[in-house]
């Protein structure tokens, strides 16, 4: 086992996926002579030469349609967005071109592609910097949407994506880049699509992805002191979905809250929500219920910033609330 | 007369030939070679050197501010372009501007007060945007300044349909939109100047080149070097000049200015700055080439350039720029102060500027849910 930070083991996902498959090539801004808006491809320049780690313009729209059309026709690119806020500006060519060719094209041609980079909220960047986009990929059908809380999972989930026959959205985190964990020495692919429980609990099923993963742990801590003892469970892919592991915890504990960073309406959680109750409406004990970021874009401010982002106090009131103690 | 305007046809053959390079009608008119302002006097050359340099110690004190976390985020400081904004805002006060995120400078230039720039950068109630914009969201109605926005390119359509909006209701008034030489890489970008030259937009669309976007450099994003070639392929009226003297900026952007509200159409300015600290505070900016900073310090900074001509042409002395010097002291000091002093947002307010927020329906975390269910409810169970 190595300590890895997780853009480490991002880096050594794509630095060894690169090594055994001259097809893949990584492209985006400052991803190359600056290694990295957030140094997560720093050295892949000198490994692999300007051929295959390209820096571009800012010109989202263009270099992510540049990806989709090289992977119709056979190259696997990497497509890096220095965050997901920008890649609305591309999301047009994800969503019309990548998600939807292999299918419009009756299966001649398909987009197999990584758009990667952070996602969601980091520290007081405001209304156009904290997007969580989760639920605007994930809303789609022809693309997967993964993501990690680990370095283990990063690592593993990368692999497994640029192996993908399909293009793959990718959610990092700014926040936890630097954040290390355990991962393993010899190569590890994690399948799209598996759900993992991070915590074995009784009381209630906490569901959630990403960084809210630590969230729901640090809950789940304050929440044994009082004898309420908690599952979570790190969905990783949003799709394809795990519903074996997600019904499969909700069945036991009965009780779920699903955990966040996308605003509420019409946001993943609903999903998740309006599947437990289709599956299981028999065995829920109660609502499930749902702690997201709060329905406004984000304010700069610290304090209405914290008011904004789920946390643990918001976890733990909800899991009251759905105990009823 | 530059290669779009020549290139342009004859109403005539315009009509004649739908095949033609450009369909403006009549072709371009070039740009007036003297601008509508008077010469520039003394009082007013120290009036634009007080205001760059009051631009210039307000970002000292906010990077100062940021190293102790008193100021949170993203910021991009403007220190070394501040002659643009000076220059460009004498002819077009009454006028419309938007900028990107490196923006503090042309809030201030407009007319945005040190206090509300440096209370909005601490992210508090008195602020430019009352704390909930921060560094690069600085919007002031009042001084007509429509905003820091941190999509690059994003808000130059923007400006297209401000632009737009003054030329609807006839008002004689001119959006200026400034932006980054990375920005001209945007499709946003691209498609707004489209739009500006066919509606024949009052627009003045200024890309300020300072040779980097983030670490790239220019010669790494594109294979164009002046930003300002890009108008012809629009059929636009353009301009490029080096704007490191406030004074030529003064000059070529009220030519601009005045050639967009006579009705002419918009105009693309490249203006070439530099800028002297990282693209933000997180940025040690250490891709330059060696003495490249140094050299531009020197020779290319806007303070130094109009000092020299304030005291060498227009015998300003040193004790009236030591006195301007303290003025600019005291107004950052009272700005800090402000900042300071101003009270946080009020929490009650969060839900204040979203239209039609959609909350929980289960109350967790905040207040109850306005509706009822009970009746429904009731029936089904009697
Ligand atoms: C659409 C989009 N892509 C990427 C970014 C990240 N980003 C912020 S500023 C910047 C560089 C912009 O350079 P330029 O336009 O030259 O302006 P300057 O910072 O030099 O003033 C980049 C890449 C962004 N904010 N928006
Ligand atoms: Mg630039």
């Amino acid at each position: 086992m190595a300590t890895l930070q997780i853009r480490e083991a991002l880096r050594r996902a794509m630095v060894e996926e690169m090594r055994r498959d001259d097809r893949i090539f990584l492209m985006g801004e400052e991803v190359g002579h600056y290694n990295g808006a957030y140094k997560v491809s720093q050295g892949m320049l000198e490994e692999f030469g300007e051929q295959r780690v390209i820096d571009t313009p800012i010109s989202e729209n263009g270099f992510a349609g540049l990806g989709v059309g090289a992977a119709m026709v056979g190259l696997r690119p990497i497509i890096e967005f220095m965050t997901w806020n920008f890649s609305l500006v591309a999301y047009d060519q994800v969503i019309n071109s990548a998600a939807k060719i292999y299918q419009m094209s009756g299966g001649q041609y398909s987009a197999p592609m990584v758009f990667r980079g952070p996602n969601g909220t980091a520290e007081n960047l405001a209304a156009q910097h904290s997007t969580s986009v989760d639920s605007l990929y994930a809303h789609f059908p022809g693309l997967k949407v993964v993501t990690y809380c680990d370095a283990a999972d990063a690592y593993g989930l990368l692999k497994a994506a640029l192996r993908d026959d399909g293009p793959v959205c990718f959610l990092e985190s700014e926040l936890t880049y630097g954040m290390k964990g355990e991962v393993p020495d010899e190569e590890h692919i994690i399948p799209l699509g598996q759900a993992k429980v991070r915590r074995a609990g009784r009381d209630l099923s906490l569901i959630t992805w990403g960084k809210q993963v630590f969230t729901c742990e640090a809950a789940a801590k304050q929440l044994e002191a009082d004898g309420i003892d908690v599952e979570v469970v790190d969905l990783r892919s949003l799709r394809p979905l795990d519903h074996q592991t997600l019904f499969a915890s909700v069945a036991k504990t009965r009780r779920a809250v699903v955990v966040h960073e996308g605003h509420l309406f019409a946001g993943v959680g609903a999903e998740i929500v309006a599947r437990l109750q289709e599956a299981l409406f028999d065995v829920l004990e109660a609502p499930v219920l749902r702690v997201t970021s709060r329905d406004v874009p984000q304010p700069y401010a610290s304090n209405l910033e914290k008011l904004v982002n789920p946390d643990a106090a918001r976890v733990v009131e909800a899991v009251r609330k759905s105990l009823g103690r | 007369m530059d290669a779009a305007t020549q290139r342009g046809p004859a109403q005539a053959e315009a009509q004649a030939s739908p095949h033609s390079a450009v369909h403006t009608q009549g072709g371009l008119l070039p740009l007036p070679t003297q601008s509508s302002l008077p010469a520039i006097t003394r009082d007013e050359l120290l009036g634009l050197y007080r205001q760059m340099a009051l631009i210039r110690r307000v970002e000292e004190l906010a990077a100062k501010a940021y190293t102790q976390r008193k100021i949170l985020g993203f910021c991009h400081l403007y220190i070394g372009q501040e002659s643009v904004a000076v220059g460009a805002a004498v002819a077009t006060k009454g006028d419309y501007w938007m900028a990107a995120y490196r923006e503090h400078g042309h809030a201030m230039a407009k007319g945005t007060s040190a206090r509300a720039v440096m209370a909005e950068l601490y992210g508090r109630r008195d602020g430019a945007s009352r704390g909930l914009g921060g560094s690069m969201h600085i919007f002031d109605r009042e001084h007509d300044f429509l905003g820091g926005y941190g999509i690059v390119g994003a808000h130059v359509p923007l400006a297209a349909g401000v632009a737009f909006a003054a030329k609807y209701r006839g008002e004689g008034r001119v959006a200026l939109c400034y932006f980054g030489d990375g920005a001209a890489h945007q499709g946003a970008f691209f498609e707004a100047l489209c739009l500006a030259q066919l509606y024949k937009l009052p627009a003045v669309f200024i890309c300020e080149n300072n040779f980097y976007a983030m670490g790239t450099p220019l010669h790494r994003q594109s294979a164009l070097a002046d930003m300002s070639l890009r108008a012809d392929g629009i059929g636009m009226q353009r301009d490029a000049f080096e704007g490191f003297d406030v004074e030529l900026v003064r000059e070529r952007v009220a030519r601009a200015a005045d050639y967009a509200r006579a009705g002419n159409g918009p105009v693309m300015l490249e203006i070439v700055t530099y800028r002297h600290r990282g693209h933000s505070m997180s940025d040690p900016a250490k891709y330059r080439p060696a003495g490249e900073l140094e050299q531009y310090k020197e020779e290319s900074d806007p303070l130094k350039i109009t000092l020299r001509r304030l005291t060498e042409d227009f015998g300003v002395t040193e004790a009236e720029l030591e006195a301007l010097q303290a003025g600019v002291e005291a107004e950052c000091e009272d700005a800090v102060a402000f900042a300071e002093a101003s009270p946080i947002p009020d929490p009650a307010d969060l839900y204040r500027y979203t239209y039609a927020p959609q909350q929980t329906t289960m109350g967790v975390g905040e207040a109850a849910p306005t509706f009822t269910i009970p009746a429904l409810r009731a029936q089904k169970e009697g």
